[in-house]
């Protein structure tokens, strides 16, 4: 009854916010992209027609074909009109319907992210926990100098030396892609591994608190076995701060994973977001931006539930 | 005993055909460093023209020459007025529908509706009659054929554009029909088996836009693309060292320039134009940037443009003491920190650039240092290359560096017309209107007389060349990375065509 209650309100909580969302970025990025400096029409025509064939004259035609001469209130205004009838409207520069370019960057994106994320969790946790369970010994330490050299190294650099070492050299995998699931491979190491070097940490601090935690003592105390107390109290109690980490690492990582999308040629929303700024292409900024900030909110739903199955007692608390 | 060998060789076939055979010997993958962003043919018919999806009625060879594509034969008629063009017979769109001349002709209004090359032809109407094209023009212009050419005069099935006027497909003619589209990056294609010509040897390919240079190079090396595109100027060298494929090089028709605002006040004199040009060393560039030392160019149009570059035009040269001597004649004096001054103004320029591609900015700090060395103070924006056309119009540019195609079509004068023109161009020269340049090229434009053309070109080049509205830098090298096997390919040198139709796997 209690974990009912607690779901749905969770649910409109998080409803009710993904509507501020919508509206707030909405209005964000079609100020942003008003207030960059340049032409938006000329920016617009070059995006469509390359500098082969671009000039003054196709910039005068696309301002008039999209009626940027029209006052900006005209345009926001028009643009949450459509909102409000869940139209995203038409990018700027391809023509065709933001939601359809949507689906399919999204779509790239989040199997990109996802198998990141997979990725790092498959390194991170084993690591973090071997790490936290003897703080300060031999691995311990050389796990901190892998996270560290990991964390230094641009993810365009880890991305050039696994398609040198797998792709190049070795011919396992394809170098960039998106036609297989073994294209896959080499963008999600090269985000994985980056991602990994920071949550390692995290899980290694989580753990070695929970092992030094007076009621780690206590369950030792009270009979129960070193490897029983480790999965029953220790790691469950971990799992709070590294979920919540995950949760937000994700969203970051979607919208961070420009230079990877363009290194392997992934066709993912990060590089098509950057192109639609350097484009002016408001409409797909805006459809974007909304997209990315409903993910947030959904992340966010899935993490506060997480957590409370984790953890029921906050709910109570709270 | 012979059995168990039989089936393990069996089974490591089955486990190897699929990379060893199939998928290599079929298809050819391509990879080029552009996105292809939408179905319409004035945004992307650059990629569906290269990949053979759509065709034009004027075809071209290798050497510019014109020859029939989806219109037979074209003529003018005595006074130039009028052009017709015949509808090759029995062609095919890949969804079935077969081509008439009202198809093509609205396809053709389509496309003059939108940028494009057409725009550059003074044509007032199009129309289908008999099977036939009428074009009726608003004044001569001989350079018709050559501008039906292009990539943003294909031809589309009417189906490609739905009740609003959105493409919303690329149905072509050609021998290659799309298989899927993933925008902005992949195109896979299928071979057409109604082709009405010669039919592809290969029965697929595919496209894959990448952005990065390196990844090109690395995906060159690995075998990832048989053809690749575009490569910069390290991976091209170190795939001359790649026994698995053959890295060529080819001169075309682009060319990195200067234009210059010859209007402002500190350019107005054509002598500060040329102590700006004398003052550029351009092997040096050639040599340590783009990496082909023998593309320095020594004049606007290069060698590959056999009918506007002149062989007997005195090169232009590099010499720092002359630069600086014609500046002094100029009224220019080095002040306390080396920077030309008259009149208590400093000598200063902006100069606009973009990164698209990726040697501009480089060549851009080059000439910002050897400028420096003849007192002239060059600071360098690097941006969209929208700012250069948008400051040509507002009058606020001083200095642009970008690469300009003269090849778009066999015959430039569509471009130089539009470049050299009343008025200049956008791309081409600004504040500089030369009446007999003016003349010259109109008259260019409206003759099919060989001599009257070659006088007339002559005339342009030698002003262009004394004048220099606009100061040639480097030529362009094509480069391309072939996989060895890979037997049949020809580089385009007016890159209009990948001829993956004529491309099969051999040893």
């Amino acid at each position: 009854m209690l974990q009912r209650s607690v779901f749905w309100s969770a649910l409109a909580g998080r409803a009710v916010q993904a509507v501020v969302v919508a509206v707030v970025v909405g209005i964000i990025s079609f100020a942003m992209m008003q207030a960059l400096p340049g032409d938006s029409a000329y920016r617009i025509a070059a995006g469509r027609y390359g500098y082969d064939m671009m000039d003054a004259a196709s910039a005068d035609q696309v301002r008039t074909e999209l009626g940027l001469d029209q006052p900006v209130v005209v345009q926001l205004v028009s643009w949450l009109g459509s909102l409000a009838q869940f139209d995203l409207g038409k990018s700027s520069v391809s023509g065709s319907p933001i939601a359809e370019e949507l689906k399919t960057q999204m779509g790239y994106s989040l199997l990109l992210a996802g198998a990141g994320l997979l990725v790092s969790l498959l390194i991170a946790i084993p690591v973090g926990i071997m790490a936290g369970l003897k703080p300060g010994g031999w691995f311990d330490r050389f796990s901190l100098a892998a996270s560290i050299f990991f964390r230094a190294i641009p993810a365009f650099a880890i991305g050039v030396v696994l398609m040198l070492g797998f792709a190049v050299h070795t011919k396992l995998l394809p170098v960039a892609g998106f036609k297989g699931p073994e294209y896959l491979v080499l963008p999600a190491l090269t985000l994985g591994l980056g991602l990994a070097a920071v949550s390692s940490r995290v899980i290694r601090d989580a753990v070695s608190e929970a092992m030094s935690a007076e009621w780690r003592l206590f369950s030792r105390t009270k009979g129960l076995s070193s490897k029983l107390t480790l999965s029953r109290h220790v790691l469950r109690n971990a799992a709070l701060p590294v979920v919540a980490y995950v949760g937000v690492q994700l969203a970051f990582l979607i919208e961070g994973v420009v230079i990877i999308e363009s290194v392997f040629a992934w066709p993912g929303i990060g590089h098509a977001l950057v192109h639609a700024i350097f484009g002016r292409d408001v409409p797909m900024v805006q459809g974007t931006a909304l997209a990315l900030g409903l993910m947030y909110v959904v992340l966010n739903l899935i993490v506060d539930l997480t957590c409370h199955g984790i953890d029921p007692r906050r709910s109570k608390t709270a | 005993m012979f059995k168990p060998l039989s089936i393990a060789i069996l089974a490591a076939s089955l486990f190897a055909s699929p990379i060893a055979f199939s998928a290599d010997k079929t298809s050819v993958k391509i990879s080029a460093p552009w996105e292809i962003n939408s179905y319409d043919p004035a945004v992307s018919g650059f990629a569906f023209h290269r990949l053979q999806v759509m065709e034009t009625l004027v075809d071209a060879d290798t050497k510019g020459v014109l020859i029939p594509g989806l219109a037979t034969e074209w003529s003018a008629t005595e006074d130039g007025m009028s052009w017709t063009l015949t509808v090759r017979e029995g062609v095919k769109f890949h969804n079935g529908t077969t081509m008439t001349a009202e198809f093509v002709a609205k396809s053709l209004i389509t496309a003059l509706a939108k940028p494009g090359m057409l725009k550059k032809a003074p044509i007032k109407s199009i129309e289908a009659k008999d099977g036939k094209i009428l074009i009726q023009m608003e004044k001569p212009f001989s350079a018709l054929p050559a501008l039906l050419t292009h990539n943003t005069t294909v031809i589309s099935a009417p189906a490609s554009i739905d009740a609003e006027g959105n493409a919303v497909a690329a149905i072509g003619t050609g021998p290659f029909t799309v298989d899927t589209f993933t925008p902005p990056q992949g195109l896979s294609l299928k071979r057409n088996d109604d082709y009405w010509g010669d039919k592809a040897l290969l029965e697929s390919a595919s496209y894959l836009a990448t952005s990065r240079a390196e990844t090109r190079a690395l995906i060159a090396e690995s075998g990832d693309a048989d053809l690749v595109f575009n490569l910069d100027p390290s991976g091209f060298a170190h795939l001359k060292d790649v026994d698995s494929v053959t890295a060529m090089a080819d001169a075309i028709p682009r060319v990195v320039s200067l234009k210059l605002n010859a209007s402002h006040k500190f350019l107005d004199d054509a002598r500060a134009r040329q102590a700006l040009s004398m003052a550029i060393n351009r092997q040096g560039i050639a040599t340590a940037i783009t990496r082909f030392p023998e593309a320095s160019a020594t004049q606007l149009f290069p060698p590959v443009l056999s009918e506007w570059h002149d062989k007997d035009l005195k090169p232009l040269t590099n010499d720092v003491e002359a630069a600086k001597k014609l500046l002094a004649d100029l009224g220019w004096k080095a002040g306390d920190d080396g920077v030309l001054t008259r009149d208590g103004e400093r000598f200063k320029l902006l100069l606009r650039t973009f990164p698209d591609r990726p040697e501009l900015p480089l060549i851009a700090t080059a000439l910002q240092d050897q400028w420096g060395e003849i007192g002239v103070e060059l600071e360098v924006s690097v941006s969209s290359y929208s700012e250069i056309p948008k400051g040509h119009k507002d009058g606020s540019l001083e200095v642009a560096l970008f690469a300009r195609n003269y090849g778009l079509t066999p015959d430039p004068i569509g471009t130089t017309l539009a470049d050299f023109g009343k008025g200049g161009g956008d791309w081409g020269a600004m504040g500089w209107d030369n009446a007999t340049v003016i003349d010259a090229l109109d008259k260019i434009s409206q003759t099919s007389d060989a001599s009257v053309r070659s006088e007339n070109i002559a005339t342009v080049v030698k002003a262009v060349h004394d004048e220099l509205p606009l100061i040639p830098v480097v030529w362009y090298q094509h480069t391309v990375s072939v996989a060895k096997d890979l037997k049949g390919y020809v580089v385009d040198p007016l890159e209009r065509n990948y001829g993956l139709s004529k491309v099969s796997w051999g040893k």
